[in-house]
Parts: C-alpha cells; sequence; structure tokens
C-alpha cells in the first residue's frame, strides 16, 4: 500500500460554544476510510455522527485533531480552500434534498460547474448525463416543486455527481423517503459505489446501513464499533425484503 | 469568469422579476433622485441656452455703452460722435463702433396709425447687433452719408400698418417725416434701446434722426463697442472707461456718469444663477439618493436572509465567499441600475414637459444622463456591498439548517 489511505481523523474533537455552556460534541475520534468504501455512519442523535460528517465534508474544522484527506491536512486550509476541496472532490446529498426552488432540474445539476468555470456547452452535457444516470432526464426542465421526493433526491444525486468527485457524502439521504423510494435510492447509491465513488452515509435505519460495506457506530462522540467487510448489494435488498 | 458573471447576471434579473414590486418600490429613491438631477440639469441647460440667446439679440463681443446719472439730480450728458471715433481710433482691440438714438413718434399709412419708437443707426451697427434685413436692403452708404429719409421696418409694425400688402418701396409718415421703406429685418428676442418690443421699431439712418426727430446732428445717446475676442475684456473695458472719464471730465473720486454692458458678463451671472439652482438641487436628490440607497441596503438584507439557505447549498457544492458575495452585489447593482434607467426615463419626460410648459429650448445633455447611469451602478455598489458580504461570510452549516 504505497497510497495512503483517502480519510485518516485522528484525535478529532469538536467543542461548542465556551466556558460553562460549552459542549464537547467529539471527544478524541480516529476513523480510516480507504477509496472505494461504502460507509454507513450509525449512532443515537446527539453522538456526534452528523458533526464528523460536517467535518469529513469540510463544512467544519475540528477544535483538535488531524483530518486528512488525500493527504491534504484539512484543518490547515482556509475556508475558501476548503470549498475548492468540496468542488473538486466531494459530492453532498442532504436529507432535505437542498435544491434550489423554482430551479429546473437541469440548472440545479449545472450549478457546481457553474463554480467550476466550465463552459455551458460543457456544463449542459454534464448535467444531463448527470441526470441520464438517475434516470431523470425526461424531468431536466421541471422544477422541484414539480417532482415527488424520490425524484428531488435523484436530482440531488445527480448534482452530487455532475463533477465526477471522489467522495460523496449522503446525510440521511432516505429520511424523508418512503420505503420503497428509500431502497431505490439505495439501489442508486450502491451502483455508484460499484463504479469506484466512495460513499459516506450517516443513516439511523438499520435497512438502509445493510447496504455498506462499512458500518461505523458513534456513541457520545465516539466511535464505539466499527463493522467492516459487509455483503453489500443485492443480498442486502433481498434481506430487507423479508423484514418488509 | 466570464461565464460566472453572466450566470450572476442572469439569476439577479430572475430575483428582481421574482419579486417586481418589491423592487419598484427599493428602487423609487433612486429613481426620484436621478430625476430630479438629471430634469433640473435640463432645465437649466435649457434656460442659459434661452438667456444665450436673447444676448446673441444684443450681439456677441460687444460692450454697450449709456448714459447713466452719477448724481440723481444732475442728468447725464450724451455722447457725440467724436467720443465714438475716439474709442474707436485710440483703443487697441476694438474692431468699430455704432451709435444709435431713438426716439418716440407715431407711423401713419393709408389712414392708419401706429405709435412706434424711431431708431437712428447705420449699417455698423445693424451688423454689431446681429440685426437681419430679411426683406429688402439695409442702408447704403449715401442714404448714411446724407442722412435720406428711407426706413426699415421691424416685422411688427410691418404687419400692424401694411398686413399683407405691399410694403417695400411704399411711402409713409412717421411723425412729421415723410419716408419710403427699402427692407423689413427679422424677428429679434431682444435689442439695445429702442421701445419695450424689439420688432416694433422703425429704422432710419443715424443722421435722419439726430436731425428730424432729436433736431441736434451730433447726439448719440449710446453707442456699441465690437472688441476682437483675442483681447482681454477687462483691459478693454478699463481703457475705455479711462478715455471717457477723461472725455466727459471727470475728476478723480466722481463716480460714472455712463455704463458698461458686457453681453458676456449677463452669460456668467446666468451660469451662476443656474449652477446655484443646480447645485441645490443636487443636494435634495443626493439626500433621495441616500435614502435610496439605504433601501437598497435594506432590501438586499431582507434577501440575504430569505435565501440564507440558498447560500447554504452554493456554499456547500463549493461556491467560494468572493463567488457568493458577486452574486448579491450583482443583484444590487442591476436593481441600481434599473432605477437609474427609470430615473433617467422619468427625467427624459419631465424636462420636455416643464420646458415647453416654461417655454424654454430643451436641451438634452448625454454628460448627465451617462454620468447618473454610472452613479447609479456605483450605489449599487456601496449599498449592496455589506448585504454581499453578509451573505458570504455565513456558515454553510448554519445556513443549510435554516428555515
Amino acid at each position: 500500500m504505497s497510497e495512503p489511505p483517502l480519510i485518516e481523523l485522528e484525535g478529532i474533537t469538536k467543542t461548542f460554544g465556551e466556558g460553562a455552556a460549552a459542549f464537547q460534541a467529539l471527544k478524541g475520534v480516529n476513523l480510516t476510510i480507504d477509496r472505494g468504501d461504502f460507509v454507513a455512519v450509525m449512532g443515537p442523535s446527539g453522538s456526534g455522527k452528523s458533526t464528523t460528517m460536517n467535518i469529513l465534508g469540510c463544512l467544519d474544522v475540528p477544535t483538535s485533531g488531524r483530518f486528512r484527506f488525500r493527504g491534504v491536512e484539512v484543518q490547515d486550509l482556509t475556508r475558501d480552500q476548503r470549498s475548492l476541496l468540496r468542488r473538486r472532490y466531494l459530492g453532498f446529498v442532504f436529507q432535505g434534498f437542498n435544491l434550489l426552488a423554482r430551479t429546473s432540474a437541469l440548472e440545479n445539476v449545472e450549478l457546481p460547474l457553474l463554480y467550476r468555470g466550465e463552459s455551458k456547452k460543457l456544463r449542459r452535457e454534464a448535467a444531463e448525463r448527470s441526470l441520464d444516470l438517475v434516470g431523470l432526464l425526461p424531468w431536466a426542465h421541471h422544477t422541484p416543486a414539480e417532482l415527488s421526493g424520490g425524484q428531488q433526491q435523484r436530482v440531488a444525486i445527480a448534482r452530487a455527481l455532475v463533477t465526477d468527485p471522489d467522495v460523496l457524502l449522503a446525510d440521511e439521504p432516505t429520511g424523508n423517503l418512503d420505503t420503497e423510494r428509500s431502497l431505490e435510492i439505495m439501489e442508486l447509491l450502491t451502483d455508484l459505489n460499484k463504479t469506484g465513488i466512495t460513499i459516506l452515509m450517516v443513516t439511523h435505519e438499520e435497512e438502509m446501513a445493510e447496504y455498506a460495506k462499512t458500518i461505523v457506530h458513534f456513541r457520545d462522540g465516539l466511535v464505539e464499533r466499527i463493522e467492516s467487510g459487509l455483503k453489500n448489494g443485492g443480498s442486502a435488498a433481498s434481506a430487507s425484503e423479508e423484514h418488509a | 469568469m466570464l461565464g460566472m458573471i453572466g450566470a450572476t447576471m442572469l439569476l439577479a434579473l430572475r430575483e428582481i422579476r421574482r419579486h417586481l414590486l418589491r423592487s419598484f418600490l427599493t428602487t423609487l429613491g433612486i429613481i426620484i433622485g436621478v430625476a430630479a438631477v438629471i430634469t433640473m440639469v435640463t432645465l437649466g441647460r435649457g434656460l442659459t441656452a434661452d438667456v444665450q440667446e436673447e444676448i446673441s439679440g444684443l450681439g456677441s463681443d460687444v460692450f454697450i455703452v449709456f448714459p447713466q446719472r452719477a448724481d440723481p439730480n444732475v442728468p447725464a450728458p450724451p455722447f457725440d460722435d467724436a467720443d465714438i471715433r475716439a474709442v474707436e481710433n485710440q483703443i487697441a482691440g476694438v474692431e468699430g463702433t455704432a451709435g444709435s438714438v431713438n426716439a418716440n413718434a407715431t407711423a401713419f399709412h393709408n389712414g392708419q396709425d401706429w405709435t412706434t419708437s424711431v431708431q437712428g443707426a447705420d449699417s455698423e451697427f445693424f451688423t454689431a447687433q446681429s440685426i437681419d434685413v430679411v426683406q429688402g436692403r439695409g442702408f447704403n452708404e449715401q442714404e448714411e452719408a446724407r442722412g435720406e429719409s428711407v426706413c426699415i421696418l421691424g416685422p411688427k409694425i410691418a404687419e400692424e400698418i401694411f398686413q399683407a400688402d405691399q410694403i417695400l418701396g411704399e411711402q409713409m409718415r412717421v411723425g412729421n417725416v415723410s419716408c419710403r421703406v427699402i427692407g423689413v429685418i427679422d424677428e429679434r428676442s431682444n435689442s439695445v434701446g429702442g421701445g419695450n418690443d424689439a420688432d416694433d421699431v422703425v429704422f432710419m439712418p443715424l443722421k435722419t434722426v439726430q436731425r428730424r426727430f432729436i433736431g441736434d446732428a451730433d447726439n448719440v445717446q449710446f453707442f456699441v463697442v465690437k472688441y476682437d475676442p483675442a483681447y482681454q475684456t477687462t483691459v478693454i473695458q478699463q481703457q475705455l472707461i479711462d478715455l471717457l472719464r477723461e472725455r466727459r471730465v471727470i475728476q478723480d473720486g466722481e463716480d460714472n456718469n455712463f455704463n458698461i454692458v458686457d453681453t458676456a458678463e449677463i452669460n456668467d451671472t446666468v451660469n451662476t444663477i443656474t449652477g446655484t439652482m443646480t447645485a441645490v438641487v443636487t443636494m435634495i436628490a443626493a439626500i433621495s439618493l441616500l435614502v435610496g440607497g439605504i433601501g437598497i441596503m435594506n432590501i438586499m438584507l431582507v434577501s440575504v436572509t430569505e435565501r440564507t439557505r440558498e447560500i447554504g447549498i452554493r456554499l456547500a457544492i463549493g461556491a467560494l465567499a468572493r463567488e457568493v458575495r458577486l452574486q448579491f452585489l450583482t443583484e444590487a447593482v442591476v436593481l441600481c441600475c434599473f432605477g437609474g434607467l427609470i430615473g433617467i426615463l422619468l427625467a427624459l419626460g419631465l424636462s420636455i414637459l416643464l420646458s415647453s410648459a416654461a417655454d424654454l429650448p430643451f436641451v438634452f445633455d448625454p454628460v448627465v444622463n451617462v454620468l447618473s447611469f454610472v452613479f447609479s451602478a456605483v450605489m449599487g455598489v456601496i449599498f449592496g456591498y455589506y448585504p454581499a458580504h453578509r451573505a458570504s461570510r455565513l456558515d454553510p452549516i448554519d445556513a443549510l439548517r435554516h428555515e
């Protein structure tokens, strides 16, 4: 292994507030994620999983500890440098979809490329390719209000994929969807993972976590345990059908 | 970067269209400010142009010299031919002089009578005062030298007495002088000497009026001095004063018993007045623009708060702080530019309306229009910067959580 791990967290702590009101959300998290993994982050609310995801997404910086992404020490970067890292290597999918309202699916998907300074022609082509990948090309000119929740989340995934990221961060991607749509989204993520994209997903649903190769359990601001080398894909889907 | 700006402009236009009424109300302060300044400047230009036209009726680059009482109890003596010749011969920079006299008289023709004024003036006076003979001809040298009984009519008396009849070659009686009409002059906006109405006048050669109406062949009531504009007017004017004081035997310490009107000076006075008026209105407009600018800032802050989530999304997918700032700054600038544009159009309508109501010429000033537009854009930058900066400093995590 000459290549360093994609993501390394070393003794990450995060404290919100100061003095008596200070709250320590992370108390020294150590975690290594390799390229191509599909990681589900689980844990009760307040366990620190969202805070960890924010740090992994370069949206927030740790109070102490080291976060190396592709060998880069993220905690030492400026705000704009972290933006550049997000724009180049990361894609985000949120629980609430977070699409721009009154803006067509196509334009939503084009948005990250706009900030990359790509030409209009290239933006249009890449966005259409990305929408096609999630099966929503026929809906390209619909606004989010005209799409179902599952379709909106697919648009969000298309937006995350359009820049061809190394890592896809999904925060409760199925939290606002019914079971059938959730499974469709999970199938999609599984397929994407097979193409080589590393996926980090926060979820509190066992059913969804079963799609992952690695499950990281958080409790009280620490990593409680890690299950790795799990089955992934079709077998998980059939297992979930038995549950239903 | 260019694609970025183009996309940002489009986005700004879309946001403005989305809140059309709000955007319009927000820019009202700028609209009013810009419209006020441009309207005022345009009207000022019109007034100046109007006055300049009036002055040009007095001739340009001329002094007009009148006798004027220094002591209210002593009438000022008139000038004579020798005074005029001295001015013409002894002061450097004087190109020519022309004296004039006038008297009131009644004109008779075909059983009609008309009270008017008779002005004695030779062709030099016509030249210096830019008086155009539009029908017939001016006086010739022989008529001037002999003081012949020929006359040139102002357009008003020509119309009152002759209506549409044949004018040239007709005999008419003015006072007790019978004269032959040889010409009609163009309408004028103003005149020196003569009566109140520049168009209600009968011109005869200077000598004719001196002899037959004044009874003193040497009396000159006032004269015009045409000078070379290459010379300094203040120097010529001072020499003129010195010469006339000497010839009129005014002791040191006594006031001049004559007055010199400089048309350039009148022009300056009008410019000063319109300049002051414009400055006052500009100050009022500046307050309107300031209030308008604060309105812009306020609505941009509202917009930033409303769109916190959108800003969060943009930041999360990798927008730089300066890109978010540019987006909101562009929106403020576009908003202000619209305000400026509407203000310019409003000013155009108002200026045309007001100048026709005030009987002034409409003078479009491209400079003030362009400057107002640029100023509107600058307002957008100044008052849009803080809200845009605030948007760019938002924390993406908080912004995404914002409801």
